[in-house]
């Protein structure tokens, strides 16, 4: 069970957020632009300073610095060092000095082939596919198998069919390593596809999690107005 | 970001190496204003000095700004093979040793060069390369690509979708330059004229060759005179302070003319076709004659100096020796200084500042201020040597962080986030995040060091005795010795090797797939 008790506040910009993930649930964060959902996931993950307090299993995280916190998290760029191979971006998540015994190796190369990366391990992200970024990305979250998996749209520049593709791979990586997930998107029919509950976040406040067809079905005026 | 720790040691060597800074300038700043009684106080000629020190870096500016904008108008608008390798000739007079541009300058413009000759051969006069013209020729020759290269960059920075809006408007070649280009250039050239002026403002080998006399002597080459004709201490600790001063008030005006630029970069390259007829007979006329005023006087250079490159004489080959070692010392304090400040820039403003005023005060009038400070314990001269590698070292210094410093950030920015989530180690984010992405600055910044280090006539010429010469010392005796020949090949030898020094360091260090 996720749970926390914040308030977030920078340069004049307010959300508060006082909610509960169960374990394993898989929860969509939407609302407009500007809302706040990267800044949520963001204090989740220790990039923004917060006021209150999260618990992971009851225990508090908020204090932990972001690599020791039971959580993964794919940007919405930048995932990829860029004079890295696939391989060894992938394998920062294993060990962040590249030091790799041979049982590690074989550990990186069984999670890019999860991710139907075979062969591709050598080369470099600017030499690969905007979707290979994607899956390379996702490679590191399965390795890392951090039992909390947060999203801040980092498919939004795929096209539609890769991106459900993409999305299907993550709900299986999800599955694989019990994980619960939250992810941003602005896409009703990929919280529809994949969650089971969505955070509505809008006018400074981040709802707790409602059922996904229900809430999409009679969105809250935010939400409505968000979704047109 | 606040989880990550520093490396222990990175504040106090960036704070070390500001406190070096600082004593460099302001402590030679204090000496020279304490031993500045001067016997006959602020004379008539120094009145002159600083009035030719500022009209000839003010003439200069502008004389390399105004020839600059058509060649860089041309250069950003025309694609034609040979492109890149004349902006990389851009470069080159940076990196080029002063002495060897004025030989080469020499070689054209002057008594006996090729112009006189078409001039006598049409009956004219011939017309002298010293005094204020030649002073302000040479600035041109060396501070021209820079100016180029600088609005260049101006260029490049109007986005490409600015100039398909103007010609889906129908934009005609006024209106372009009124709503494109005008507005950028209002932004970018008061910065180049102010770094222009600012680096003439300290010219000394120039006015050492071309100036002198009452007529055409900078503070700079006061300041040398004062020490090395009549060994007036008080009345080169004088000068030196006008000119420490001159250069803080310059830099002051430089902070005030240079807005941060705010990003406006194009989503892609592909603008439009350039207007052709009469305007590209222009740029043609500005493109090559560019390219004839840089690339003539090293190739009079080289026609005159490679045949004797062999029988230099041997003090020629030792002094060229000591220039290696000094530019090596020199930039090992590069690098060392380079790299404390840059780390220390990623979470603070300051060490940014103290590195761009590394060299405020003037090479020669830190110099003096050394002098001034070790005369009554040491041997200045047993210094000169090192002082000249630090001095060096602090010269290059803002051009490092000007390469470095960006870089670092920028990575830091993009990969910051990510090396915390994965928990990377300082050392393994210094080596996986940072190093790849600083390498090629890296090796750019070491080489210049290099290059400007084995090139420099400056702080030495105070210091320095016979039989410690660096190579343009030699070179400038060989000069001054009218033995024009051998100059000509130590001046190969000089540009070979600061060529030779920037090309290797930035390959060994900067890799050749460096960066992605």
């Amino acid at each position: 069970m996720l749970e926390l008790d914040v308030t977030i506040e920078q340069d004049g910009f307010r959300l508060a957020a006082a909610l509960a993930v169960p374990r394993g649930a898989r929860v969509a964060v939407m609302g407009p632009s500007g809302a706040g959902k990267s800044t949520l996931l963001g204090a989740l993950a220790g990039f923004v300073p917060l006021e209150g307090w999260v618990r992971w299993q009851g225990v508090r995280i908020d204090g932990l610095p972001p690599a020791e916190r039971p959580l993964s998290l794919l940007f919405q760029d930048h995932n990829l060092l860029p004079h890295l191979t696939v391989f060894q971006n992938v394998a920062l998540g294993l060990r962040p000095d590249l030091r790799l015994d041979a049982g590690q190796r074989g550990q990186v190369e069984a999670a890019l082939a999860a991710v139907g990366l075979e062969g591709v391990g050598a080369r470099r992200p600017g030499q690969v596919s905007g979707g290979q970024i994607g899956r390379a990305g996702l490679a590191r979250v399965l390795l890392r198998a951090r039992p909390l998996i947060l999203l801040d749209e980092p498919f939004a520049a795929l096209g539609p069919a890769l991106k459900r593709q993409m999305l299907d791979l993550v709900g299986q990586i999800a599955t694989q390593n019990g994980a619960t997930l939250l992810m941003v998107t602005h896409d009703p029919a990929d919280a529809r596809h994949l969650c089971d509950s969505v955070i509505v976040v809008a006018d400074g406040i981040a709802a707790p999690p409602a059922a996904t067809a229900p809430l999409l079905d009679n969105p809250p005026p935010a939400l409505a107005a968000y979704l047109g | 970001m606040r989880w990550r720790a520093d490396p222990p040691l990175i504040r106090p060597a960036a704070a070390l190496v500001a406190a070096v800074l600082v004593a460099l300038n302001l402590g030679a700043l204090v000496m020279v204003a304490l031993r500045a009684e001067g016997g006959e106080g602020w004379q008539a000629a120094d009145t002159a000095a600083l009035r030719f020190t500022l009209v000839q870096a003010a003439l200069s500016a502008l004389v390399s700004v105004a020839l600059a904008i058509p060649v860089a108008r041309a250069l950003a608008r025309r694609r034609f093979a040979g492109r890149g390798a004349l902006v990389a000739l851009m470069g080159a007079p940076f990196i080029l040793p002063v002495l060897v541009a004025v030989a080469g300058l020499l070689a054209i413009f002057g008594r006996n060069g090729i112009v006189n000759d078409f001039f006598g051969f049409l009956g004219f006069d011939p017309v002298s390369l010293y005094g204020l013209h030649g002073v302000v020729l040479a600035h041109v020759f060396l501070n021209l690509p820079l100016a180029v290269r600088l609005l260049l960059q101006g260029w490049a920075r109007i986005p490409a979708e600015h100039h398909r809006l103007a010609a889906a408007l129908g934009f005609g070649g006024w209106a372009r330059f009124r709503h494109l280009e005008a507005p950028m250039l209002a932004r970018v050239v008061p910065g180049v004229l102010a770094v222009v002026f600012l680096i003439c403002l300290t010219s000394f080998a120039v006015a050492l060759t071309l100036g002198g006399g009452p007529r055409a002597t900078t503070l700079e080459l006061a300041i040398w005179q004062a020490f090395r004709f009549d060994f007036d201490l008080g009345r080169a600790a004088m000068l030196a302070a006008v000119q420490a001063g001159l250069g803080f008030a310059a830099l002051a005006a430089l902070a005030l003319v240079t807005r941060p630029e705010a990003a406006l970069g194009g989503l892609d390259r592909v603008a439009p076709a350039p207007p052709g007829g009469l305007a590209r007979a222009f740029d043609a006329v500005a493109i090559g004659a560019a390219g004839l005023f840089l690339l003539a006087p090293l190739g009079a250079v080289l026609a005159r100096g490679l045949p004797r490159l062999a029988s230099l004489p041997a003090p020629v080959w030792e002094a060229a020796g000591r220039s290696l070692i000094v530019a090596a010392a020199s930039v090992v304090l590069l690098a060392l200084m380079a790299a404390a400040l840059t780390l220390a820039a990623l979470r603070a403003r300051w060490p940014e500042a103290v590195g761009m005023a590394a060299l405020t005060a003037s090479p020669l009038a830190i110099g003096t201020g050394l002098f001034i400070a070790v005369h009554p314990y040491a041997d200045p001269a047993a210094l000169a040597l090192p002082v000249t590698a630090l001095v060096n070292a602090a010269m290059a210094l803002p051009f490092a962080l000007r390469a470095l410093i960006p870089a670092a950030r920028r990575a830091e920015a993009e990969h910051g986030r990510l090396s915390l989530a994965l928990g990377l180690s300082p050392g393994a984010h210094l080596r996986l995040v940072l190093w790849p992405r600083l390498r090629r600055p890296a090796g750019f910044a070491l080489g210049l060091g290099a290059a400007l280090s084995l090139g420099d006539l400056g702080v030495i010429a105070l210091f320095s005795q016979p039989g410690s010469e660096t190579l343009p010392m030699q070179m400038h005796a060989l000069m001054g010795a009218f033995r024009m020949a051998d100059a000509a090949g130590a001046a190969v030898l000089l540009m070979a090797l600061a060529f030779g020094a920037f090309v290797g360091l930035e390959r060994v260090i900067g890799g050749r797939h460096a960066g992605a």
